[in-house]
C-alpha cells in the first residue's frame, strides 16, 4: 500500500471571492470530511483508548507498564528503527546514483528505465521478498549458481532471514520514492550550468558537488523523509520474511492482535508506532513546504539560460 | 552532459545497467519465471509450463482474484468520489479550513496500515457500525487507505487547471453546477482516470490492513498468496502474484488511457 504521494495543495494562489460564497462552499467540504473522520480518524481514536482497557471494564496503566516493559517490544522497535534507517540510507545512496545517470547521462531507453521505475511504485511490496526467496534464498538460483562454480554445499549467499534480507528488499522497494523527487528537481536545473561549469574546467565530481547537490538537497531530504516513514511502516515484506530475527512493530502489532488475540496489548504497540509515524509525517510535510517554496526562487535565478 | 569522455560514460552505464538489472528487473522477472516453473533447485528452473497458471485462475484462487478485483473497483471508486468532492470542495473553502481537510485526507498513510486495520477492528466490532466479519470491513479499510492518493492526484491536478476556462463560462453566466459538471470536471477526466487507475492498483496489492480485518468468506488475492507462502507452495504463490501484476498493470493502463474530449495536453 505505497506509492508517491503528489503535490499536496497550496491554497494560496486561490482567488478572493465573496464571503457569503465562501462560507457557503466551506459547507461541502463537511461531508466527505465527516466520513473520513469516521472512518479513519475515530478507528486511531479507539486504539489508543483501547490500550488504557484492563480487564473487561476497567481502565489503567497496566498493558502499556507490561508491554513496555518486555523485551520483545524493546528488541521490535529498535529493530524496526535500526532497519528503517539503514534501508533509507541505502535508498537515498542507489536513488542518487540512479537519477543522476537517467537525467544527466542520456542514453537510449531512458525513458523506459524511468518508466519502468514508476511502475513499482504501485506494485504489493511483498513481491520483493518473494522474487528474493528464489533468487537469494539458500535453496536459491544465486546460491546455486555458486556452488555450481565452487562446488561447495553450505549456501554461500545467507542474509535473506536476517535484518540485512529485510534492508536489500526495502531498498529495492523504496528507491523509486528517491528518484522521482529527485528527477522532478534536476528538471528544473537549467542544462548550461553544467556544460558552463565543466567548460571552465570543473571534474564531473565537481560539477556534482557545487553544481547538482545543492539543487538535490530539498528533493532528497523530502524523498529521504518518506521513504522513512514507509519503511517504518512496512508490513508486507517483513511478514513474508517470516524470520523470528526480525519482527518489527508493524508485524508485532498483527501478531500481538491477531495471532494471540491480545487487542489491548496490540494497541499499546500500535499507539507507540501511530505516535512514531505522526511526527516523522509532520516533519515530512514540513519538509516539503520548504521544497516548494524553494522552486518558485529556483524558477528565477536562470542566469546561464542559453540564447534560442 | 555530466561526462565528456566516452570510457567514462561507458563505465558509468555499465554500471547502471547492472544496478537496473539486479534491482528493478531481476525481481519483477524472478516471480513471472517462478510462476511458471515447475521447480528451481538450480540456477536455472526447470519443467516451465502454465500448471501453476492454471492453478492460479481456477478454484479458490479464482474465487480470490474476484474478491479482490471488486474489493479494488468498489473501494477505488469510493475513494475518487470522496477525494474529488473533498479536492474540490477544499479549494473554495476558507485557508483553514482546506488545511484541516489535507491533514485529515493524508493521516491514512501517515500512519501504519495495520493500525488503521486494528482501529476498524476494535471501532467497527459493535453496534451500530457493525461491519466486523463482513465484506465491507475490507471494502472500508482499502477505501481509507487509497483515499489519500485519489486526494492528493486530484488537488495536484485541480494546481495545473487553467482557471481561465471557469472563469470564462462563469463571466457567460453559467451557475456553479454547470461549471463544475460542463467545464471542471471534463477538465479533471484525465487525472480522475489516473487517480482511479493508482487507487485500483494499490488496492490489489494491500496486505497490512486486510490481514487485520479480512472475515474467511472474503479474502484478498494477496491474503491468498500469503497464506501459499506460510505453506511452503512458493511456485503456486508466484504464479498468483504474477496474476495479480498483469491485472494491475492492465488496471492501470486501461484507467490511465482516459482521456475525454477536453483532454489537458
Amino acid at each position: 500500500m505505497t506509492a508517491v504521494l503528489e503535490q499536496p495543495a497550496s491554497a494560496a494562489d486561490a482567488p478572493a471571492r465573496p464571503v457569503a460564497r465562501r462560507s457557503r462552499a466551506a459547507l461541502w467540504t463537511v461531508p466527505p470530511l465527516l466520513i473520513v473522520l469516521v472512518a479513519a480518524a475515530y478507528p486511531l481514536i479507539r486504539v489508543c483508548l483501547e490500550s488504557t482497557k484492563v480487564g473487561d471494564a476497567e481502565r489503567g496503566w497496566s498493558t502499556w507498564s507490561g508491554v513496555l516493559a518486555s523485551q520483545m517490544f524493546r528488541d521490535a522497535l529498535w529493530r524496526t528503527v535500526a532497519i528503517a534507517v539503514t534501508s533509507t540510507a541505502g535508498c537515498l545512496l542507489l536513488g542518487m546514483f540512479v537519477g543522476i545517470v537517467l537525467a544527466f547521462v542520456p542514453f537510449p531507453g531512458s525513458r523506459v528505465v524511468g518508466r519502468l521505475i514508476d511502475t513499482v511504485l504501485a506494485l504489493p511490496s511483498f513481491l520483493i521478498t518473494l522474487a528474493f526467496t528464489f533468487l537469494y534464498g539458500s535453496a536459491g538460483a544465486v546460491n546455486a549458481a555458486i556452488s555450481g562454480i565452487t562446488g561447495g554445499t553450505s549456501p554461500a549467499l545467507n542474509f535473506l532471514y536476517t535484518p540485512a534480507g529485510v534492508i536489500a528488499a526495502e531498498v529495492t522497494f523504496f528507491t523509486p520514492f528517491v528518484v522521482r523527487p529527485l528527477l522532478a528537481s534536476f528538471a528544473v536545473l537549467p542544462r548550461a550550468q553544467l556544460d558552463v561549469a565543466a567548460s571552465l574546467g570543473a571534474s564531473p565530481l565537481r560539477v556534482l558537488r557545487s553544481v547538482v547537490m545543492p539543487e538535490a538537497w530539498p528533493a532528497l531530504m523530502a524523498g529521504g523523509s518518506l521513504v522513512l516513514l514507509l519503511t517504518l511502516n512496512e508490513f508486507g515484506i517483513v511478514l513474508f520474511t517470516g524470520a523470528k530475527g526480525v519482527i518489527t512493530l508493524p508485524v508485532l502489532i498483527y501478531t500481538r492482535g491477531i495471532v494471540t488475540f491480545d487487542l489491548p496489548g496490540a494497541a499499546v504497540i500500535a499507539t507507540v508506532q501511530i505516535a512514531l509515524s505522526l511526527v516523522l509525517y509532520g516533519l515530512y510535510r514540513m519538509v516539503f513546504a520548504r521544497l516548494m517554496s524553494g522552486r518558485g526562487r529556483g524558477d528565477t535565478d536562470v542566469v546561464v539560460e542559453p540564447a534560442k | 552532459m555530466l561526462l565528456w569522455s566516452r570510457r567514462s560514460r561507458a563505465a558509468i552505464l555499465i554500471g547502471f545497467a547492472v544496478v537496473v538489472l539486479v534491482v528493478f528487473v531481476a525481481p519483477l522477472a524472478t516471480v513471472v519465471i517462478a510462476g511458471l516453473a515447475g521447480s528451481w533447485t538450480d540456477a536455472l528452473p526447470t519443467d516451465l509450463g502454465f500448471g501453476h497458471f492454471d492453478d492460479a485462475l481456477s478454484g479458490e484462487n479464482l474465487a480470490s482474484l474476484s474478491v479482490s478485483l471488486q474489493t479494488a473497483l468498489i473501494s477505488g471508486g469510493l475513494a475518487l468520489v470522496l477525494g474529488t468532492w473533498a479536492a474540490l470542495a477544499a479549494r473554495e473553502a476558507p485557508r483553514w479550513l482546506s488545511r484541516v481537510t489535507d491533514a485529515v485526507f493524508h493521516l491514512p498513510i501517515a500512519v501504519p496500515s495495520v493500525a488503521i486495520g486494528l482501529g476498524l477492528l476494535i471501532a467497527f466490532n459493535s453496534r451500530p457500525l457493525l461491519l466486523g466479519g463482513t465484506r465491507w470491513i475490507v471494502i472500508v479499510a482499502h477505501a481509507v487507505l487509497v483515499l489519500a492518493f485519489a486526494f492528493s492526484a486530484v488537488c495536484a491536478a485541480l494546481d495545473r487547471l487553467d482557471p481561465a476556462y471557469r472563469q470564462a463560462a462563469e463571466s457567460l453566466g453559467a451557475g456553479p453546477a454547470r461549471v463544475m459538471f460542463r467545464v471542471t470536471l471534463p477538465l479533471l477526466l484525465p487525472a480522475l482516470g489516473a487517480a482511479a487507475g493508482l487507487a485500483v492498483a494499490l488496492s490489489m496489492g494491500e496486505l497490512g490492513a486486510t490481514v487485520m480485518v479480512y472475515p474467511a468468506t472474503w479474502k484478498t488475492l494477496p491474503v491468498t498468496i500469503f497464506a501459499l507462502t506460510d505453506r511452503g507452495q512458493a511456485f503456486q504463490a508466484a504464479a498468483c502474484t504474477t496474476i495479480l501484476l498483469l491485472v494491475t498493470l492492465v488496471a492501470l493502463v486501461l484507467l490511465g488511457r482516459i482521456r475525454g474530449r477536453a483532454a489537458l495536453r
